[in-house]
């Protein structure tokens, strides 16, 4: 089970890449191993600013549908275009290919408030 | 939460347990689309032990199978398998299941793991006017489904029995890997071919091991019941509790080519009228237009919203590479050959009904 050290994580199994005025969302390799093989990624927000924990899409794997919720407030700027075609990158690359959008933060010290690597390792046990 | 004899073989494996009907059963052990790909192309074994067995024997056992099943149970001769079900007094369905013929006045019901408490009890309930012997064998027999085009190849190599002399829908009785009194029945629940075979618990490690080992040279490999359910649903066989349930008429779901009329049975005469006059409400295939994944208590609905029936299973199905369901439409939009809608997230997205197995072997 992969947590790179330098991502900021969600209770809901979300990570944030912060990359200078931007960053990347996507969701960890707990969540896809939890999910299984992902098939389709709707992601419709694209434009809008959303909250905290607000839905931004959802992700539908073979046996489940489970809804994607922002770790911070933020724009949602753009949208992985690969996962349209080829929604295994979610599987297979959770932190690298299969990133998810693409977002400008509305309130940066929201960030303070996510999991560091250490502490999601203990929530989800490993 | 029960085990199977099998639930450490399965650990062991790496599998990802989940509770299903009561067991710690295996959902999959490495990727459900590559156990999925596996059966269709090669085989697959699954553990299905959770599945209930309950003999039926003695003077009365046909009289009593004869009235709480669909199906003519006087058709089997011994070494037959019949589909069959239970129906109950309201128009539905307490249960499918499998009849085996044993021998003379003796029969093998296969029944689901999660009806194993209510049928037994439904059963024995008729069975007072008929007297027949009922011994309830699901915890002490162990099932493993051995599906794929290479499945009789490796089976073979473990008996002397002739496999390719049990036609679809038989079954023999015989030594499998050094153990007597196997059941080795040609039937299953993928549409890959291939067997389901049998066993006392005390056998299972040892068999499940030695048919592991004689599967390797075929690419055989363990499958969970994850991809038990694709395989299923792209046959468009009904799953219990999902497609089927005490509500659901056999004659709606489409199981009236296991409901026959020359006899006496349960709710008969209800079911009769469902044949002769029809039934409001059918169990259709159907497969999307839009982008969408359909899935079990989704409404479906015409063009304009209106609500004309329900999502009973659905998937994004592996070997045809797009999104599939089953699920009950209005008898009158069927005929009537509108487009139909599945409200996916609050959005309308437009199927289309096809005729089923989705999936075609070749």
């Amino acid at each position: 089970m992969k947590i790179p050290s330098e991502l900021k994580y969600s209770n809901d199994h979300e990570w944030i890449r912060i990359d200078g005025e931007v960053a990347y969302i996507g969701i960890t390799d707990f969540a896809q191993s939890e999910l299984g093989d992902i098939v389709f990624v709707e992601i419709e927000t694209v434009g809008e600013i959303l909250k905290k924990e607000e839905v931004f899409g959802t992700v539908e794997a073979v046996k489940t549908v489970s809804d994607l919720f922002l770790p911070v407030g933020a724009e949602i700027i753009e949208v992985n275009p690969k996962l349209e075609s080829n929604p295994e990158l979610v599987n297979h690359d959770p932190y690298g290919e299969g990133w998810m959008v693409k977002v400008k933060l509305t309130n940066p010290s929201e960030l303070d408030h996510l999991l560091d690597a250490a502490s999601y390792s203990s929530l989800v046990g490993v | 939460m029960k085990n199977t004899a099998l639930t450490n073989k399965h650990i062991g494996l790496g599998a990802k347990m989940v509770e299903f009907a009561g067991y710690n059963m295996p959902i999959q052990y490495s990727n459900l689309l590559l156990e999925h790909e596996n059966v269709r192309t090669k085989a697959g074994m699954f553990d299905v032990s959770h599945m209930g067995e309950f003999l039926v024997e003695g003077k009365g056992a046909l009289d009593l199978l004869q009235f709480v099943t669909s199906n003519d149970v006087s058709k089997l001769s011994p070494g037959k398998v019949q589909y069959s079900c239970l129906p109950n007094e309201q128009g539905g369905i307490v249960d499918d299941l499998l009849v085996y013929m044993m021998d003379t006045d003796k029969y093998m019901l296969v029944v689901n793991a999660s009806n194993i408490e209510k049928d037994w009890n439904w059963i024995n309930q008729w069975n007072e006017k008929f007297g027949a012997e009922l011994k309830n064998a699901s915890e002490f027999m162990s099932l493993l489904a051995i599906q794929g085009p290479k499945a009789t190849q490796i089976l073979q190599k473990l008996t002397k029995t002739d496999l390719s002399a049990i036609p679809y829908y038989h079954f023999a009785i015989g030594q499998f890997a050094g153990e007597d009194g196997v059941i080795i029945s040609n039937t299953g629940y993928t549409g890959a071919g291939g067997f389901e075979i049998y066993m006392k618990n005390e056998d299972a490690e040892k068999i499940w091991d030695a048919i592991m080992e004689a599967g390797k040279e075929f690419g055989l490999l363990p499958v969970g019941l994850g991809a038990r359910d694709t395989l299923r649903l792209e046959m468009a066989f009904c799953l219990y509790g999902n497609d089927i349930n005490d509500t659901t008429s056999p004659i709606a779901a489409g199981l009236g080519w296991i409901t026959k009329f020359n006899k006496d049975f349960i709710n008969k005469a209800n079911l009769l009228k469902d044949k002769e006059e029809g039934t409001p409400r059918k169990l259709v295939g159907f497969e999307m237009i839009d982008k969408g994944i359909p899935r079990h208590d989704y409404e479906i609905k015409d063009e304009s919203g209106i609500k004309i029936g329900v999502v009973t299973s659905g998937t994004q199905s592996p070997s045809l590479g797009k999104a599939i369901g089953m699920g009950y439409v209005n008898t009158d939009t069927i005929k009537q050959n509108k487009p139909i809608f599945v409200e996916v997230r609050g959005k309308l997205l437009q199927a289309k009904i096809v005729k089923t197995p989705f999936y075609i072997n070749n």
